[in-house]
């Protein structure tokens, strides 16, 4: 069996009074789509937080694609290969939808160095080429020139993922992209997922329990900041402690 | 805030100014009121330095209340390297510029690492060390400062005369204001005003904060340093108090005044303020009390600046 | 020497006790309503003339200390009630603009009323004299000012660190939507800490009166020093005011008095003298930068 993409070991995590992670233990193998539910408040996003390198923890390890990670910075962390989304929606609004992928692109080493200063960002075409495949990835292709500020909500969702993208990582955390979405807007959340999970590997974590069904090729569930169970969507479906501890109410 | 786009009438507008300002010096020799190229001289100086103020603050979103430390720095280095015999402006200028942009390096490393509230303080505390440096410093004048008794010459040509000074500031705005245009549509600006506006977004999109911060604290500093120079020859003295936290404040109700972030809004903040001093001062000798009043108006009643009054940042 | 330390170490002890008065009301400014107040030395400032100018009209240096402190306190709630409910809404550069015009405002105002000398300010008359103190003499009245100083600290710690006022002050800082959330009138909270703070200003405005000058522009120079002290002490916290006053205070104190001759034991004689008051001056500002290197957010952060 070949190592995990992503591997989680004995990470805590202690709020004021809260212990928001305990003792969790987790892996992301290569190629997978792995969802992790959960209850409010369990800790989801606080993990994310994590992996990401937003927060860092009291104890334990991360380790993503053979090397730790647990003390790189953020930014470090995307150059490794990770990027993530945001509960809440995160870009530049007075930005047009274009320019916040391309300064996605801009951002990325290969892209070159953001030290220069001199020639205006508009005229470096090869960005906003490449910029522009990311957005018509997500279906955006003909909103390009509006203010991310003016698309719809489900538009800036999806914005958010081409920025992700545009990073080129080989895992995606993506927390609650269908957040305030309409059915509409999250049926085509899904599909779009469906079709990035051919290309990367995605860490989602999601309410929409079709969503999840549907897309996770494995499902963790967190409850209180523990890792209760994890398995294939069948297994996890029948497991009698999630059943007490959590879907009691939605299945 | 929005991202800087140029503006066409902006760019019709400073070249209408430079032709004016060109002509000036001869203008006020003919009208036999030379006294006023000394003042148009100290306008740009300080227009200059708020610029520098303005790329850090306005651009790089960071409050920085020590700004005046790098412009006195400056004003030093070139004093003690004229009283040293080294009198070459192409020299004295940029190592000027050096000395107050590695000396910006240093603070930024340590402030940069906090955020807020703390970090107005902590460039406010280090001015101030700054400051009570120079004070204490008997090697350097200590409290009255160091006089420059000959002004710079630049590549031999001396600028003893006020007007040749004049040219030489008007150039030294002209070429920085070029460049702080070209450079907040670069790279580099477009990524240091996406950090002002969501420097986490920008830290997971793989940028290394930190480092991009720094490099525009440090420029601005640098530009600082030029300023400080060419003040410490008009007016013929490097004094500390050019380096007191006041004179920060100065700039910054500048830079506020005139439009932060707007590329002319440091230029605009020197000149209102300068001249609304040179005016209201003969008329009440307590003038800052007008000017007090007036900032409480603009912070209450025009949030953005007076820049803003006139029209978006980008039309 | 050991006299001179005994006695710099007394002075640094009663310096760092008025920083604390100056800088406790600051901090709770900074940390609860999370507002930059650069106009604070202007109110130490300001009610060090009060107090002067009481004093003089009363006869009574205590009279005028009551009078001056009452009048700050009250300019305090003017300012508070006028211009700081506004502020606390704005982001930190409008704070900065705002109170730093009302530095301007207040050092030239003062200058109009009471011309550009420094006002007099005498200590009563019965405290004018030194005492005697194991074996040494040392100014009664600086005595007294550190007495003043002790029993107000700790009249402040118990209010902030046991009374029920204190307790949302606390939770205040800590979290100031939560607080809301437990329907504390944080309005009148936030009015109630700006007076104090306000009142405390003119009592070390008007205690340290006789000692320094009372004339404009002496406000910005120690409202950089509480900066130091809080930003040593963290935001918000008062044992981290007290603390970085009394830290600052006899550091700053000793550091003058004694790194010159001690300089001078280990160095050539010139770059002593150089390097001496220099090095004293900045002492202060290179254990700030040294304590932020270590601990980013001060000795007691507030927050966590
Ligand atoms: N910065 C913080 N300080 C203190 N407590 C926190 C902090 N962040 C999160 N918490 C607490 O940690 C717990 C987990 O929160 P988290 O946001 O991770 O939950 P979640 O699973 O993402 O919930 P949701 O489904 O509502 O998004 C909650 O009890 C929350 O109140
Ligand atoms: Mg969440």
């Amino acid at each position: 069996m070949t190592d995990p993409l992503l591997e989680v070991r004995g990470l805590s995590r202690r709020f004021a009074a809260v212990d928001a992670l305990k003792d969790v233990n987790f892996t992301v193998a290569a190629g997978e789509v792995h969802a992790l539910i959960g209850p409010n408040g369990a800790g989801k996003t606080t993990f994310i937080h994590h992996l990401s390198g937003a927060l860092f923890p009291d104890a334990g390890k991360i380790h993503f694609n053979g090397s730790e990670i647990t003390r790189l910075r953020m930014h470090q962390r995307v150059r490794a290969g990770m990027a993530r989304s945001w509960q809440i929606t995160n870009v530049f609004l007075g930005l047009s939808a274009l320019d916040n992928v391309a300064l996605a692109v801009q951002g990325r080493p290969d892209a070159g160095t953001s030290f220069r200063f001199w020639r205006p960002v508009d005229r470096e075409a090869r960005l906003f080429e490449e910029a522009r495949t990311f957005l018509e990835q997500v279906g955006l292709g003909e909103r390009s020139g509006r203010l991310a500020g003016e698309l719809s909500h489900g538009e800036q969702r999806a914005l958010e993922l081409a920025m992700a993208l545009a990073t080129r990582p080989q895992l995606l955390l993506l927390d609650e992209p269908m957040a305030g979405t309409g059915p509409e807007e999250s049926a085509r959340m899904v599909e779009l997922i469906e079709h990035l999970a051919r290309h990367v590997t995605i860490l989602l974590v999601e309410h929409d329990m079709d969503a999840v069904f549907r897309l996770a090729d494995r499902i963790s569930v967190l409850v209180n900041g523990q890792l209760i169970c994890t398995g294939t969507p069948d297994a996890v479906r029948n497991d009698a402690g999630v059943r007490r501890a959590y879907l009691g109410d939605h299945l | 805030m929005a991202f800087y786009r140029p503006a066409r009438w902006q760019q019709t507008a400073a070249l209408v100014v430079l032709a004016a300002l060109l002509a000036l010096p001869s203008l006020l020799d003919v009208l036999d009121q030379s006294y006023y190229i000394g003042f148009a001289t100290r306008v740009l100086i300080f227009a200059l330095a708020a610029s520098s103020l303005n790329l850090v603050l306005g651009f790089g979103g960071m409050v920085s209340l020590g700004h005046a430390a790098f412009f006195g720095v400056g004003a030093y280095v070139a004093a003690i390297c004229q009283q040293a015999g080294l009198g070459e402006g192409l020299l004295v200028l940029p190592l000027a510029m050096a000395v107050a942009g590695l000396f910006a390096l240093a603070v930024g490393a340590v402030s940069l690492r906090t955020r807020g509230v703390y970090f107005i303080m902590i460039t406010l505390a280090f001015a101030q060390m700054t400051y009570y440096l120079f004070v204490s410093a008997s090697l350097w004048g200590g409290e009255d400062g160091l006089p420059v008794y000959e002004r710079l010459r630049l590549g031999g040509i001396s600028l003893a005369g006020d007007a040749a000074l004049f040219f030489v500031v008007l150039g030294a705005l002209t070429v920085t204001m070029l460049l702080f245009s070209r450079l907040a549509q670069a790279r580099f600006g477009r990524t240091i005003q996406a950090i002002r506006e969501n420097e986490t977004r920008m830290e997971a999109l793989g940028y290394p904060v930190l480092r991009y911060r720094l490099a525009c604290f440090a420029i601005g500093g640098a530009v600082a340093g030029l300023a400080g120079a060419l003040l410490a020859n008009l007016s013929g003295l490097a004094s500390p108090n050019l380096l007191q936290w006041t004179q920060s404040g100065t700039l910054l109700v500048m830079v506020i005044i005139g439009g932060v972030g707007y590329l002319w809004g440091g230029v605009v903040g020197a000149v209102v303020l300068l001249l609304l001093e040179e005016i209201l001062l003969a008329w009440f000798a307590h003038w800052h009390i007008v000017l007090g009043l007036l900032l409480l108006a603009v912070v209450l009643f025009a949030p953005k600046g007076v820049a803003a009054l006139f029209g978006r940042r980008d039309d | 020497m050991t006299q001179l330390f005994l006695e710099q170490a007394l002075n640094g002890l009663q310096f760092g006790l008025m920083l604390f008065l100056l800088a406790a009301g600051l901090t709770l400014v900074f940390g609860i309503m999370d507002c930059i107040n650069l106009a604070h030395g202007s109110l130490y400032m300001v009610g060090a003339y009060f107090v002067a100018a009481a004093a003089q009209a009363a006869d009574s240096f205590w009279l005028g200390l009551g009078a001056g402190v009452a009048g700050t306190a009250l300019l305090g709630l003017l300012l508070e009630l006028s211009l700081f409910r506004q502020l606390y809404r704005r982001d930190h550069l409008a704070q900065v603009l705002a109170t730093f015009a009302l530095i301007l405002i207040a050092n030239e105002s003062v200058r109009l009323i009471w011309g550009p000398a420094p006002l007099l300010l005498n200590p009563p008359e019965s405290l004018a004299g030194p005492v005697e103190i194991a074996g040494f003499f040392y100014p009664a009245y600086r005595l007294v000012i550190i007495a003043c100083g002790l029993v107000v600290a700790g009249l402040l710690y118990l209010l902030v660190a046991k009374s029920r006022i204190g307790m949302w002050v606390r939770a205040g800082a800590a979290n100031r939507e939560m607080t809301e959330a437990l329907g504390i009138n944080v309005r009148a909270l936030f009015t109630a800490v700006f007076v104090f703070g306000a009142g405390l200003c003119a009592l070390a405005g008007g205690l340290l009166g006789p000692l320094l000058a009372v004339q404009v522009g002496m406000g910005e120079s120690v409202l950089i020093l509480a900066f130091v002290v809080i930003i040593i002490g963290g935001i918000g916290s008062i044992r981290g005011a007290l603390v970085g006053a009394l830290i600052v205070g006899t550091v700053d104190t000793l550091g003058r008095a004694l790194l010159p001759t001690l300089l001078r034991a280990t160095l050539p004689a010139d770059a002593a003298a150089t390097l001496g008051p220099a090095l004293a001056s900045i002492l202060i500002y290179l254990l700030m930068a040294g304590i932020l290197f270590f601990k980013p957010q001060g000795l007691f952060p507030a927050r966590a």
